[in-house]
């Protein structure tokens, strides 16, 4: 355990180091600040156009570091070869894994917690202070988190196949594979062809359903999200990741570094 | 030294190590993977209930307050999310309607998103304004939005003439406004490529508005024209019904006919065959015979595959 | 207990761009390296040195064979407690300083903090690199770099510690420090493997080294030894012998060579040098030099590479103590 954690501190701290997080951050509060223009010329919606543009913001940019440092986890550790100074040490390769996986996660979060302040922060702004159904608006950052931490574990898996610019295409197409699974879905079911709905139907069981954690719309017209599927959507996530953790290690046991 | 302490005995160290290696320990992960792509089922059914139960709400994901911001915000891509959003639009479209869903609330901000997305996909205007102006539970009922989608279609492809065809459609059938109906089918008929019945049509529909040799015109050239067997079988369905009409129209005038000349209302087709109106019993296009009303008119029988619906 | 035992390592690599052609990089390696002692893996690059480490570490995995360090298994994590390993041209996390990234070496070891920080502090000093304690590595030279690779090396006190050409890129005063940090791990009664191409690093630190080319191993044994396997001969000198002595020479001699005046003539054993001199002295011809020519590593390892080609390479020559 102790091991697992000093990994995920230093991949957290190089992160915090990488410059493109604090871009990205910067970024974000632009985007917010643009949200907040944008909702003072927006007769009427302006609450939810900052809620729309300030949720999606969070999301975007987490995605992006999701992605493109998550890639970066595993696959620059091997081909920088500062694999060779972990593994050398007392570190199984799941708990170098499960460590990298933990670090970026750690990452989001507090990055995303930061953004989550400054939308607060735009939202009292523009209100003149917050009221309490203000804060249902946490469930749908709580769902970017359980989204991007998918994301994450996707990308480690791909991290641990392949080099990291392909790493970062193919997380990409599951990520956009994953938003319309549904769709997916729908064509097998258009299509007529029982071989080709049981083939679309096994995919949209099997591919992170990424659509089910956008209640971005919902929570902006204060629908209240039952905790069902908030318990359901968690349970989903956390058995997600176990799956792409698990696969993940299971193929980097098995990776040479030559 | 204390090398050699550990060089002579077990003391390598802390024996937390778990042991990573070996076949149990591979086969312990594939099992985790295999349960756990089995486990997704049951959590991802819960989520689609969840979600269906909160009124719908992926439909409600489409919603985008502004079509132009999102066609910006899609980057290069918004040729590739307009044909997305059209699949969609169909799908919801093909679902309410199977569902015999009486409302399709959603339908016209879908297909104003994908024409914002792409404003060139024609394909959208043509069947998004029949699907936007046929009544429930055919369509949404709403040709008012059919013909500003038409409209806008126009601005965007002015030189596409089957779009004021389709505009005239909407105003000769649904809203039963012949004046602009003819002049929507003149105005097609001036563009180029346009077919030459366009002008044949505009013409009669102004001159005849709403009559039975105009709409026959209409449909046959419909039918005829398709490009698409839904809209051929649509095209046939219409004309079947045109005819159906026809043909209780003149029943109708033999019924008065009979009755004017025997004193009473016939009482079955029979009698009037027996009287020599007819040459034998009617029957209408689906097979099934026609009947006689209570109120003494001709009418179809309740099998009768004819849908005289499509005309009111 | 060897420290290192390594029973029959063979490694193909796959190679070619749909991967399969195979290329042996290590052909059933034979070795046993005693605790205690400073043991030298040499041969010239592509030889299998780096492989044989990376197996050892298990960055790569054997074809065939075992190998167990410290008696332990190669899978046995455990074993990483003892030992430190160095890898070829090595790579740390740039955004750290030398001494954050002896802390998180450290943390993997579990160490205490106070334990650490009295381990780090003594660790730079030995390596030198003390005051460049907060200096990011990204900014570091490569010397520099390669020194704190030994330091992290080292943070775990090892009992065996794994070299693989810890003296490249380091400048001729580096070098002499890694030198000395190697007898000094040799003073501690560690176990020092370690991989060079340079000969002369063998010859100043090694109590025996192993010889491999081509993933074969050539020799193996205390350097002194290897070295009088191979014929000696002695060089004889001549100043401005006449053209008729050299024609009485030529059927005693190795070689003969021509410079400007002089000429250099070696031969192979005591009659002939016997000989040689006698008529030397006959045609009162002046003999510049008479020295023994010591077979260098360098000629051993030459003789031996040229001698065998990978493919009908006889097996290897494993010379006892």
């Amino acid at each position: 355990m102790g091991r697992v954690l000093t990994i995920a501190l230093g991949a957290f701290r190089e992160s915090v180091r990488e410059r493109v997080l604090y871009s990205l951050i910067v970024f974000a509060f632009l985007m917010i600040g643009a949200a907040i223009l944008l909702g003072s010329i927006s007769v009427g919606v302006e609450r939810l156009v900052l809620v729309n543009l300030g949720l999606a913001a969070i999301s975007v940019f987490g995605l992006l570091i999701a992605i493109f440092i998550g890639i970066g986890l595993v696959s620059k550790e091997i081909e920088r070869r500062t694999v060779y100074n972990i593994l050398s040490k007392p570190v199984t390769r799941a708990e170098f894994i499960l460590g990298k996986y933990a670090g970026l996660v750690l990452t989001l979060l507090v990055n995303t917690a930061i953004m989550t302040v400054g939308f607060y922060v735009a939202l009292a702004i523009q209100k003149r202070g917050l009221g309490l159904q203000d804060f249902s608006l946490l469930t749908a950052v709580y769902f970017i988190l359980l989204e991007l931490a998918i994301v994450v574990g996707v990308a480690i898996f791909f991290s641990c196949i392949s080099t990291s610019i392909l790493s970062a295409v193919f997380t990409f197409c599951i990520f956009v594979i994953g938003n319309f699974s549904s769709d997916i879905r729908g064509f097998g079911q258009e299509s007529g062809s029982v071989a080709l709905q049981k083939v679309t139907g096994a995919l949209y069981y099997v591919l992170p359903n990424f659509s089910d954690f956008n209640v971005i719309n919902q929570v902006a017209h204060g629908v209240r999200i039952p905790s069902l599927l908030i318990t359901a959507n968690t349970c989903y996530a956390l058995l997600y990741i176990t799956i792409l953790l698990s696969a993940a290690v299971l193929i980097f046991e098995q990776r040479e570094f030559k | 030294m204390r090398s050699d302490a550990i060089l002579t005995s077990e003391g390598l160290g802390p024996r937390d190590v778990f042991q990573t290696s070996g076949r149990g320990y591979r086969i312990l992960l594939i099992a985790i993977v295999a349960c756990g792509l089995l486990g997704l089922y049951p959590f991802q059914r819960s989520i689609d209930q969840q979600l269906a139960a909160t009124s719908g709400p992926r439909d409600q994901l489409l919603f985008i307050p502004s079509q132009a911001l999102f066609a910006r915000l899609s980057g290069g891509y918004s040729g590739l999310l307009a044909t997305l959003y059209w699949t969609r639009t169909v799908q919801y479209y093909g679902r309410l309607r199977l569902a015999h869903a009486q409302s399709f609330p959603l339908l016209g901000p879908l297909l104003d998103i994908t024409t914002s997305l792409d404003p060139h996909l024609l394909i959208a205007y043509r069947f998004g304004s029949i699907f936007l102006a046929e009544k429930p539970p055919d369509g949404a009922g709403n040709p008012g939005r059919a013909i500003h989608l038409l409209e806008r279609g126009i601005v965007s492809n002015p030189e596409y003439w089957p779009l004021w065809e389709d505009l005239g459609f909407v105003y000769y059938w649904d809203l039963k406004d012949y004046a602009h109906a003819a002049r929507a089918f003149q105005t097609g008929s001036e563009r180029p490529g346009a077919l030459p019945w366009m002008r044949t049509l505009a013409a009669s529909v102004s001159a005849k508005g709403g009559e039975f040799e105009t709409s026959r015109i209409l449909w046959t050239e419909i039918g005829r024209t398709a490009g698409n067997d839904s809209i051929r079988l649509s095209a046939e369905l219409h004309l079947a019904a045109l005819d159906t009409q026809q043909a209780l129209h003149e029943l109708d005038a033999l019924l008065a006919e009979y009755r004017a000349k025997q004193g009473h209302d016939a009482h079955s087709w029979q009698d009037l065959v027996t009287a020599g109106f007819l040459r034998e019993i009617p029957h209408d296009l689906s097979g099934e015979p026609f009947v006689i009303k209570p109120d003494r008119q001709a009418g179809l029988s309740p099998k009768s595959q004819i849908q005289m619906n499509l005309l009111n | 207990m060897p420290a290192v035992e390594i029973d029959g390592l063979t490694k193909d690599y796959r190679v070619g761009f749909w991967k399969t052609r195979t290329k042996r990089a290590l052909n059933s390696l034979q070795l046993q390296v005693e605790p205690g002692e400073v043991f030298g893996l040499l041969g010239p690059n592509g030889a299998g040195k780096t492989t044989t480490l990376k197996i050892l570490f298990r960055l790569v995995f054997p074809t065939s064979g075992t190998a167990r360090i410290l008696g332990r298994r190669l899978d046995d994590v455990a074993v990483h407690y003892s030992v430190g390993y160095l890898p070829e041209h090595p790579y740390f996390y740039d955004h750290l300083t030398m001494e954050e990234l002896l802390h998180y070496a450290g943390r993997l070891f579990g160490l205490g903090k106070d334990d650490l920080r009295r381990r780090v502090g003594r660790i730079l000093e030995q390596v030198g690199l003390a005051e460049f304690r907060d200096l990011p590595l990204r900014r570091a030279s490569k010397g520099m770099v390669q020194r704190a690779g030994i330091a992290q090396a080292l943070i775990n006190d090892p009992a065996v510690v794994f070299l693989d050409e810890p003296m490249t890129g380091l400048d001729p005063i580096g070098r002499r420090e890694v030198r000395d940090l190697i007898l000094q791990l040799r003073e501690e009664k560690k176990t020092v493997f370690f991989s060079t191409h340079i000969l002369s690093d063998a010859e100043t630190l090694c109590d025996r080294v192993a010889i491999l080319n081509r993933g074969h191993l050539q020799g193996c044994g205390e350097l002194r030894e290897i070295l009088s396997l191979g014929v000696s001969t002695t060089e004889v000198i001549l100043e401005n012998p006449g053209d008729g002595v050299l024609e009485d020479l030529r059927p005693l001699v190795v070689s003969l060579i021509r410079t400007g005046d002089r000429v250099r003539l070696e031969i192979a054993d005591e009659e002939n040098i016997e000989k040689t001199l006698a008529i030397a002295l006959r045609a009162r011809v002046k003999v510049a030099a008479l020295n023994p020519v010591k077979v260098s590593l360098e000629d051993y390892f030459l003789a031996k590479i040229s001698e065998t080609e990978p493919e009908t390479a006889a097996p290897a020559e494993v010379h006892p103590k």
